[in-house]
């Protein structure tokens, strides 16, 4: 089959699925197993591509010129590459999830929550494919508006506000702030397409290109670089299938992945280091690490502690990117796929215990890890994941970004990451040490109370993923040092 | 042969039609005679449209009256496109009006409504097809007259008061106009509009006051009809008060042809050098804009009555397309042209959606509206995503439009406003929220538990419009690249 086509394919599938889904509405079986057919497909199609872009290939597709200079069209490179692959593989998971946290939980409105996750996995996959800014634009909107109603989905006051918050915030600063930036980047450089080496050399002076970088850097809102990152634990209110989404499947590594790509394909790496224009960006992320992972350390509700924690991984990514070197890119694109395993775990764990115990709080857990080994098992691995303890795959982007600091000059970042290395400890681990440390303080008797087993199989797959990605992350790096040759 | 007679045609045929409905008195063939008189339109349009890219410029002597003593039709891609716009949301409205008309107006007033609409129609497109300043007066207030009495058969009794002041509104405003078109008639001794442009090239402007004053006179005149802010106080209250059917036709084709004689007058007859290079037109008219963006979004958000809030949007809408306009460059006046085109489509479908929802669900008020999305899932998905439209969402028309005016404003070196651009569109996004929050998360209740989807004949043209909103979003080679042409054919002028 043609490779081209391929890339075709795998957009068309996730929307074909949101079509399909409506049509099997009373019949709950069929619905969730063309939700399962779909992300299968869609992992099968990426996987033959993830194939032939290891071979080498870069694949590409250009649908239609809507006007002159704005293009849609598509074209693979490695970073895509991962995020698809990431994004396709964990819908598997976060679908077989879904089904037993949403008829655990006697959820309303499934038909449409399915219809959601399909569209924005179609958005994610289009990010992922997308050959020129103007293209990921477009799916970073649908992106934005699909999963809308998925954070709104309780349909409570504080759900609607939670949705509120975080369409304004996606959407505003998309249309304020990324809009423009990308329009001025049309201005000087003629061209939106994602070229290696980037686009804007020669182009634009040195401040300008800061500000440019900044409009960029906060307009991608999804990348919840601080201090936009307020929509991020608001959105803790969407049922925790949807939190994975959030936080691990797609949006914020939609997010981080475009700060990346922008930098990498738009900015280049050189002139961006020669400019000195990324400064800002590597201290401001710097701090924004240190300061979200202080607040996270404070929250005794367990997803909006794993929401800060996010918030702190994904200034990480950020930060990788914002240090324009070689191997820091590397260590971006690494720390999407980690964190991605990581997180997700932690989240179906947080679910897993909200569908058992009911218990949503961290001060709740004392003894509960004798109730539900798996799920606390699997937690402990997510959260030494993402800690970056070996033999997991977190070591490994922690390694290249601490790397990417020296290479670029950047010693202090290095400590940096230390302390946050030490924070990400103090704040993943208590859940753990009271889960199977501390005495139930509920009259707990004995006996396993674990929640659905396709929840719990979901998460221990994925906690299988984090220790896999360790021995497989020279794979992940092969892939994306592909990128640095051009 | 008929097809050069087109030109009159196009604006005989609704005129005859009209006076044709008003004899027979009969609804049902009012109905029939008005709709197939729409269905005509767009053929007629588009053939033009044909013709003038084929050929170039079309010059028409009505009644075979030579110009500049006769009046002269004169055709070019800039009115062929409006025209064009103008035929198409009539042909769509006529079939979406049959149920709505009836449930809204009382039936021995029906034959008149259809009468005054093809009046208004013929009206607005002789505004557009004429090439004579005193017969766009003529056509104009053909145009007011009837809108002011389709305004007046709003079930609402505050419609008459909404048609009262936009008659006085509307009168001061031709009057404006038609002092303007005086002075000018007494400096140059004609009335052509290419007439009058090649003599006042004659003219010294800077010594001719009168010649200035007309261009005052002119701009104000017309930019009441265009709902300039802030001469836009008649528009809220007449597309509130307005039957369901009249405020769609109105939102989506009046002003718009009021945009386009202002831009005539700019760039055809006073020139480019006298409004924008001697004089500071374009200034004003930008603050002016902007002002109309923020006001008319901001208002828009505190609205109960969609048909208002719709309406305050519209203010804020005609800003972006007057925006395109003074930023002076070719880029954003593509994009204030593609606007016209696209919003009236935008609007046109917003305005379908809600008169569905006040056929069946008896209300337009937000607050009455709660679940709404779940009983009429199908027009409420039409109000979204024509809605996101608005907003500007890539792969909408509205993304097309403003990627224009941006770029524009980036390209003419004033990129604050491309950022005001984008903060008002995020207003819009405010003021749509509200409805969508209360149309999917809340219960049914009252008439919106009951409600049902609309017919067919109404569903139809909404969805027509919203596919449009989508196809010339993803290409807008069309639309954009007929703008662009129309955009050059008047920055050029007529030499």
């Amino acid at each position: 089959m043609n490779v081209d086509a391929l890339i075709i394919l795998a957009l068309i599938i996730p929307f074909c699925g949101a079509a399909l889904i409506p049509l099997a509405h009373g019949a709950p079986n069929v619905r969730e197993t063309i939700t399962l057919v779909t992300a299968t497909g869609l992992f099968a199609t990426v996987m033959l591509l993830l194939r032939e872009v290891m071979a080498g290939a870069r694949p590409s597709y250009s649908v239609i010129e809507v006007t002159p200079g704005l293009e849609i069209a598509f074209a693979i490179e490695p970073l895509g590459m991962l995020f698809a692959a990431i994004a396709s593989t964990l819908w598997i998971v976060t679908s077989v999830y879904s089904i037993g946290y949403m008829r655990g939980n006697n959820e309303p409105r499934q038909t449409s929550y399915y219809v959601w996750f399909a569209i924005a996995l179609g958005a994610a996959t289009g990010i992922a494919f997308s050959g020129n800014l103007f293209t990921l634009f477009l799916f970073y909107e649908i992106l934005s508006v699909s999963t809308y109603p998925l954070v709104a989905h309780k349909g409570n006051e504080e759900a609607k506000r939670g949705a509120r918050v975080y369409l304004m915030m996606l959407i505003g600063a998309s249309l304020v702030l990324f809009l423009p930036a990308i329009v001025w980047t049309f201005v000087v450089a003629g061209t939106l397409d994602f070229t290696p080496g980037g686009i804007l050399e020669g182009n634009i002076g040195p401040i300008a290109t800061g500000f440019l970088l900044a409009l960029f850097a906060f307009g991608i809102g999804k990348a919840a670089v601080m201090p936009l990152h307020y929509w991020l634990p608001t959105a803790m209110v969407a049922p925790t299938p949807v939190s994975a989404l959030l936080h691990a499947v797609a949006v914020v590594k939609a997010g981080v992945f475009t700060v990346t790509k922008v930098i990498f394909y738009i900015f280049g790496i050189d002139f961006l280091s020669e400019t000195g224009a990324n400064e800002w960006l590597v201290i401001l992320s710097s701090i924004g690490l240190l300061a979200a992972s202080l607040v996270a350390l404070n929250k005794d509700n367990l997803k909006a502690r794993l929401a800060y924690s996010t918030v702190s991984q994904l200034a990480y990514v950020v930060l990788g990117a914002a240090l324009a070197s070689s191997l820091a890119v590397v260590g971006a694109g690494l720390h999407i796929a980690m964190h991605a395993a990581g997180k997700i775990t932690l989240f179906f764990c947080a679910g897993a215990i909200y569908t058992a115990s009911k218990k949503t709080e961290v001060s709740q857990l004392d003894g509960i890890g004798w109730r539900m080994p798996f799920t606390m098992a699997a937690f402990f691995i997510g959260a030494l994941c993402v800690i970056g303890v070996p033999p997991l795959g977190g070591v490994w982007s922690k390694w290249h970004l601490m790397a990417g600091a020296y290479e670029a000059g950047y010693a202090p970042v290095v400590a940096v990451l230390m302390i946050s290395t030490l924070l990400n400890i103090a704040y993943l681990l208590p859940p753990v040490i009271r889960a199977f440390l501390m005495p139930p303080t509920d009259g707990y008797k004995g006996g396993l109370k674990e929640a659905p087993l396709a929840s719990v199989g979901a998460l221990s797959l994925t906690a299988v993923f984090c220790l896999l990605l360790f021995f497989y992350a020279d794979a992940i790096r092969g892939l994306l040092a592909e990128m640095l040759v051009y | 042969m008929i097809a050069d007679h087109l030109p009159a045609l196009q604006v005989v045929l609704p005129l005859v039609a009209a006076t044709v409905c008003a004899m027979v008195d009969r609804r049902h063939v009012a109905y029939v005679i008005a709709l197939l008189t729409s269905f005509a339109m767009p053929l007629i349009a588009v053939a033009l449209l044909i013709q003038v890219l084929d050929q170039g410029v079309i010059s028409y002597a009505m009644g075979g009256w030579e110009p500049p003593i006769g009046i002269e039709y004169r055709i070019d891609v800039a009115n062929a496109f409006v025209l064009v716009i103008l035929s198409l949301v009539a042909a769509l409205i006529m079939p979406y009006a049959a149920r709505s008309v009836a449930a809204e107006i009382p039936e021995n007033k029906q034959a008149w409504f259809y009468c005054m609409y093809l009046l208004c129609l013929s009206g607005l497109l002789g505004i557009t097809i004429t090439g004579d300043a005193f017969n766009a007066f003529v056509f104009l207030e053909i145009s007011s007259l009837a809108t002011y009495v389709l305004i007046a058969m709003g079930a609402d009794r505050r419609a008459l008061l909404a048609a009262f002041q936009y008659l006085v509104m509307g009168t001061i405003g031709a009057t404006f106009y038609v002092v303007g078109v005086g002075l000018l008639y007494t400096m140059t001794g004609t009335l052509n509009f290419a007439d009058i442009a090649a003599r006042l090239q004659e003219l010294d402007i800077e010594t001719s006051r009168p010649v200035l004053a007309a261009l005052a006179f002119i701009t104000v005149g017309i930019g009441l009809k265009v709902a300039m802010f802030p001469l836009h106080a008649w528009l809220p209250n007449a597309y509130a008060g307005a039957p369901s059917v009249a405020t769609a036709f109105l939102a989506a084709t009046a002003t718009k042809v009021a945009v386009y004689l202002l831009l005539r007058y700019f760039y055809t007859i006073f020139g480019f050098d006298v409004v924008f290079v001697q004089h500071p037109v374009a200034q004003v008219l930008l603050i002016l804009a902007v002002a109309g963006m923020f006001a008319g979004s901001l208002i828009a958000i505190f609205q109960d009555n969609i048909k208002r809030m719709l309406a305050w949007s519209s203010v804020a809408q005609i800003g972006y397309i007057l925006l395109g306009v003074s930023l002076i460059n070719h880029t954003a006046l593509t994009g204030g042209i593609v606007h016209l085109f696209n919003h009236a489509l935008i609007k046109g479908a917003l305005f379908f959606a809600v008169g569905g929802f006040a056929l069946m669900a008896g209300t337009v008020r937000i607050s009455q509206l709660a679940g709404i999305g779940r009983t009429m899932p199908v027009t409420m998905a039409a109000f979204v995503l024509a809605g996101l439209s608005l907003i500007g969402v890539p792969g909408t028309v509205g993304f097309v439009s403003k990627w224009y005016l941006v770029l524009g404003a980036f390209e003419a070196g004033m990129w604050w406003v491309g950022f005001l651009i984008l903060i008002t569109s995020l207003l819009a996004v405010v003021y749509l929220g509200r409805v969508v929050e209360v149309a999917f998360f809340r219960d049914p209740e009252g008439g919106a538990a009951k409600a049902i989807e609309p017919p067919l004949s109404m569903l139809a043209p909404t969805w027509i419009l919203v596919a449009a909103c989508i196809v010339f979003g993803i290409d807008a080679e069309l639309t954009a690249g007929t703008a662009m042409q129309a955009a050059s054919v008047l920055i050029e002028g007529l030499r």
